[in-house]
């Protein structure tokens, strides 16, 4: 493209620019400032006669009206294909290892790098054949991209029925290679090679059909699996005000979560959080796999200094890389961490607008793309009839710890789980600090659903309890409501609880919570003859004791089956 | 050659806009008033209509004085000869010293990348034993101190910048009462500790834009000093300040408010300062501790909030004391398995026999009756705020670990204490 559409700065205002343009102009489309040197990412938000408001993503210091803009004619995109596995990205999908090792300790501005490279060797093992017919998101072949199956698909960019007119036999190829030709209905050649480009404002939707999600997601968090389920494919949302442990819980379930693959997005947070997991993940196995966790981990990072427009792009950058393996027929995990400052991201933009604001200057808008972008979630049928699923878990943090806020009740109507967390329960040291009389859920778990509601009311009941303890005092309490309450305290002492620092209790399988739960439920329907408080207290505190001494042996270890006679040997002689 | 533009076309709060063409975004410019000179700074750019924010106030300005821009962004004139002096919001001497020159470095520069990060490990000793016990200060860790108008935190940062261990002392005043900036400088000058420190100062009495750069000039300079091998401790106070200044320039602009006044990038803008904090691999290191009025004591304000959700952590300074509760150093697991092997089972041991020391408190003041543990834990917590909590206590850790067992064992016996019985065998008072 020799006569590239340009136009001018007319006026900046922080990372928003307004841009007179000559040519035709594409809503979101991508455009370059030339600033001396440099050439400065800015996408199109608005579009007025002929002059395009732009976000810039990038510091806009230094530039100047008059300053000249190229657009691409395309619409802010991210490369797929094989080799993404393992990788820190920026929110615009720049490798943040190679610009480390190529500009050091801080982050340049206006570099445009490859987020794959092009040298990468994969060995191709075709699929289809010479003359067969595909269409978009069919697998031509695929490459081992550590323990998957990577499928090098006919990309979804275009459209119609294709013919194979060529295809490589197995070997090694680079990643630009041209690995296939096909051509459409009217005999237009195109040459593939392993990556394509995806626009990351648009969901990827080569599929057959959307399932509804129904398989229970593990995440081994005991209060979510067993009392607040998420399903595979579903949604769900952490509030909770700072100091809660909303990171350190979305830090668990990355590491622990039975999924195949796990995105990152740290969106506007802390850089030293994103460094705890960039510097650990590449040395801790997983107990799954045997693997490095490394290897089926993408951290998508745009932490709280760097340009605020490219945390907005960054959760989509995010949600198309996971719908991506989801089209391998993978299970994929999303964190946002955390959506409020994406939000903020959206609040910041539109008052450079000066568009209308709605509640706390927050855009009208903000609903619908809060909603659109959980719905990039769900359970997927492929065109091979294989299932993939991506599951989206975005934090909260709510302005003063407060959940009537827009960002909060925005998410609440779309979730399908709530796990809310509370800063009394952070302050009593409980965690995970979900607050089990608040949070719910719309997916079905694997235990009892009779049984979980028990377990509930006695939770509720026991905190009533506990309440009325204190205004009328101990003494003023009966000896039934004080057995509810100190049922109430040991469930959550020794079963919602979990020390997420302990190698043992920071995970329980499946397997592992169906059996203890129903060892704790046997303590909640258990009649106890008793004489008066204090006996009371003291059963329960030795019960709790011995559980919790149990949630750190061994799944099945002889330690663990040693613990588990004590439990029994001591609730025997209750009775 | 630089261009002159000597027509003034609007003044709106300390905005003035001129029109002017080849403008950079950001830039600096000079304003000659009959009053003298000031710099100002290029914040928005419409066409041919340029709005500066005058860092001296718009006070006395004409329509008819000189504009003269000077075709670079805010910059410091880094040099070694920094330490020991006292500089403005403009940058400019305070001290009647001689003006600096050095290397020119631009303030507000890029964000640090993530992947040069390390996990911070050393820690920094304040000896005081509410922080090194209970919540230890680690080396590029982003802590405010969260208090009340009317709390000894100047106080506080003064001593810790006095006993700190690092190389060099940034002190940046951001509204700073007059009697405040002079306590900062003959504490330090008495101290001996003015040689490796640089004050940054604005006083309540400049006007808010200058008060603007405090943060960036303070952060700029640890920034070349980290990256030549320095530790470096940045002390602001206060935070609060800066964000009601940027309020007042946001408002000023027109910009749509977003909580109680302030702009919607207040996040962003705290944040982009804050994560200034950092250990360089190899080279040196950015500590911030910065001071955070509450207004009305609510942590729910727009300003504590925000910087909550940013910072590692915080410190709250109430009733002229840390307090246990609230007050948290995320980073701290991080460094107290380095000091001694009792230091986490003091550190928490104590802190939860002083919340039953609490309930117990609470129960009394309703009237309830005191059992004997009742008796036993008020004994404790009246001992623990005295002898630990008072801010006038200035012990190194391992002091203020035996100090703890001695608390404990004048209290309690050793059963009751929960802790586990190796450490009581090695350390219970005999």
């Amino acid at each position: 493209m020799n006569n590239k559409n340009t136009g001018y700065i007319l006026s900046i205002s922080g990372n928003m620019i307004s841009v007179k343009c000559q040519g035709p102009i594409i809503q979101n489309e991508l455009g370059y400032i030339l600033s001396g040197e440099e050439r400065l990412k800015a996408e199109v938000i608005k579009i007025q006669g002929d002059t395009a408001y732009m976000q810039v993503f990038e510091d806009t210091k230094g530039l100047k009206v008059s300053d000249v803009v190229e657009f691409s004619q395309e619409m802010l995109s991210v490369q797929l294909g094989p080799g993404l596995l393992g990788k820190i990205y920026d929110g615009l999908q720049n490798p943040l290892t190679v610009l480390a090792a190529d500009y050091g300790f801080f982050l340049p501005r206006g570099v445009d790098i490859d987020a794959l490279d092009k040298d990468d060797v994969w060995n191709f093992i075709p699929i289809a054949s010479v003359d067969e017919v595909v269409i978009p998101g069919q697998p031509l072949g695929y490459v081992n991209e550590g323990i998957f199956k990577h499928f090098i698909m006919v990309p979804f960019n275009l459209s119609g029925d294709f013919t194979v007119t060529d295809i490589v036999s197995k070997g090694e190829y680079k990643t630009r290679d041209i690995v296939a030709r096909i051509k459409d209905k009217g005999g237009n050649q195109i040459e593939l090679d392993m990556i394509f480009n995806w626009p990351i404002r648009i969901p990827i939707d080569a599929y057959k059909r959307k399932l509804i999600p129904q398989d229970p997601f593990i995440s081994r968090v005991r209060i979510i699996d067993t009392f607040f389920p998420i399903a595979k494919g579903g949604t769900y949302c952490i509030p909770g005000p700072f100091g809660a442990g909303k990171t350190v819980l979305q830090q668990l379930t990355s590491r622990y979560a039975e999924v195949d693959v796990v995105i990152i997005a740290a969106c506007g947070e802390r850089a030293g959080e994103v460094v705890e997991t960039l510097r650990k993940f590449p040395e801790i196995t997983d107990s799954r796999t045997g693997k490095f966790l490394m290897e089926r981990t993408i951290i998508i990072c745009n932490t709280s200094s760097m340009p605020v427009a490219a945390r907005d792009a960054s959760v989509y950058t995010a949600a198309t890389i996971g719908e991506y393996y989801r089209q391998m027929g993978l299970d994929v995990l999303l964190l946002a961490d955390s959506t409020s400052r994406w939000a903020q991201a959206m609040r910041e933009v539109s008052g450079r607008l000066e568009e209308i604001p709605g509640e706390e200057a927050f855009p009208a808008y903000l609903e619908s793309r809060i909603a659109r972008f959980y719905e990039r979630s769900g359970v997927v049928e492929l065109i091979s009839g294989e299932k993939g699923s991506l599951t989206i878990g975005g934090t909260v943090s709510p302005a003063g710890g407060n959940f009537e806020e827009p960002v909060t009740q925005s998410t609440l109507k779309v979730v399908g789980a709530f796990h809310g967390l509370s800063r009394d329960r952070a302050n009593a040291r409980k965690f995970p600090s979900i607050e089990p009389l608040e949070s719910w859920s719309r997916y079905k778990g694997f235990i009892d659903p009779d049984e979980v509601k028990y377990a509930q009311k006695i939770l509720f009941k026991g905190n009533e309890v506990n309440q009325m303890m204190k205004v009328l005092g101990e003494e003023g309490t009966s000896l039934d409501d004080f057995l509810i309450y100190l049922k109430a305290e040991f469930l959550d002492g020794v079963y919602l609880q979990q020390n997420g620092f302990d190698e043992v209790d920071a995970s329980t399988s499946l397997e592992r919570q169906e059996y203890m739960f129903k060892k704790s439920y046997l303590i909640l329907i258990a009649e106890f003859s008793l004489n008066d408080k204090d006996e009371a207290r003291k059963i329960f505190f030795e019960l709790r004791q011995l559980f919790i001494d149990w949630n750190y042996k061994e799944w099945n270890s002889e330690e663990f089956k040693h613990q588990e006679k004590l439990i029994d040997d001591f609730i025997n002689k209750q009775k | 050659m630089k261009k002159i533009h000597s027509r003034i076309h609007s003044i709106v709060g300390d905005v003035i806009t001129v029109r002017a063409n080849d403008i950079s975004y950001q830039e600096l410019a000079q304003i000659k008033t009959v009053h003298g000179k000031s710099l100002a700074q290029v914040i928005k750019l419409d066409k041919e209509d340029v709005s500066l924010q005058v860092f001296t106030g718009s006070r006395g300005i004409s329509t008819q004085d000189e504009v003269v821009f000077l075709g670079h962004p805010m910059q410091v004139p880094f040099s070694e000869n920094m330490l020991g002096r006292i500089f403005d919001g403009s940058c400019l001497p305070r001290d009647n010293g001689p003006s600096i020159t050095g290397d020119s470095v631009d303030i507000g520069g890029p964000a640090v990348n993530p992947a040069k990060r390390i996990i911070p490990n050393r820690m920094i000793r304040t000896n005081i034993p509410m922080i090194d016990v209970f919540n230890s200060l680690v080396v590029s860790q982003k802590l405010p101190i969260f208090s009340v108008s009317g709390e000894p935190y100047n106080e506080l940062l003064a001593r810790i910048a006095m006993q700190a261990e690092v190389d060099v002392i940034i002190i940046g005043g951001i509204g700073l009462k007059f009697d405040q900036y002079m306590f900062f400088k003959e504490t330090l000058d008495k101290g001996g500790a003015l040689s490796k420190s640089i004050l940054f100062v604005h006083t309540a009495s400049d006007s808010v834009v200058e008060g603007l750069m405090i943060p960036d000039l303070c952060l700029a300079t640890a920034e070349k000093f980290a990256l030549g091998g320095r530790d470096v401790l940045v002390l602001l106070s206060d935070m609060t300040n800066f964000a009601d200044a940027l309020k007042e320039i946001s408002i000023t602009m027109e910009q749509v408010p977003s909580n109680r006044g302030y702009p919607g990038d207040l996040y962003s803008q705290l944040a982009a300062r804050y994560e200034k904090a950092v250990d360089f691999e190899n080279a040196g290191s950015i500590t911030v501790l910065a001071v955070t009025t509450m207004p009305g004591d609510d942590i729910t304000h727009p300003v504590p909030d925000n910087t909550g959700y940013i910072t590692e952590g915080q410190l709250y300074l109430r009733n002229k004391r840390i307090e246990p509760f609230g007050s948290l150093s995320r980073l701290k697991q991080l460094v107290n398995d380095k000091t001694r092997k009792d230091h986490r089972a003091i550190m928490d041991g104590m802190i939860q026999l002083y919340a039953q020391y609490k309930e117990s408190q609470e129960k009394r003041d309703m009237g309830f009756r005191m059992s004997t543990w009742d008796k036993k834990l008020l004994k404790y917590g009246a001992i623990f705020e005295e002898e630990m909590m008072d801010l006038s206590v200035n012990i190194p850790v391992e002091k203020a670990l035996d100090k703890g067992w001695e608390i404990l064992g004048n209290c309690f016996t050793p059963q009751e204490t929960k802790f586990r019985t190796d450490l009581i065998k090695e350390f219970w008072p005999k």
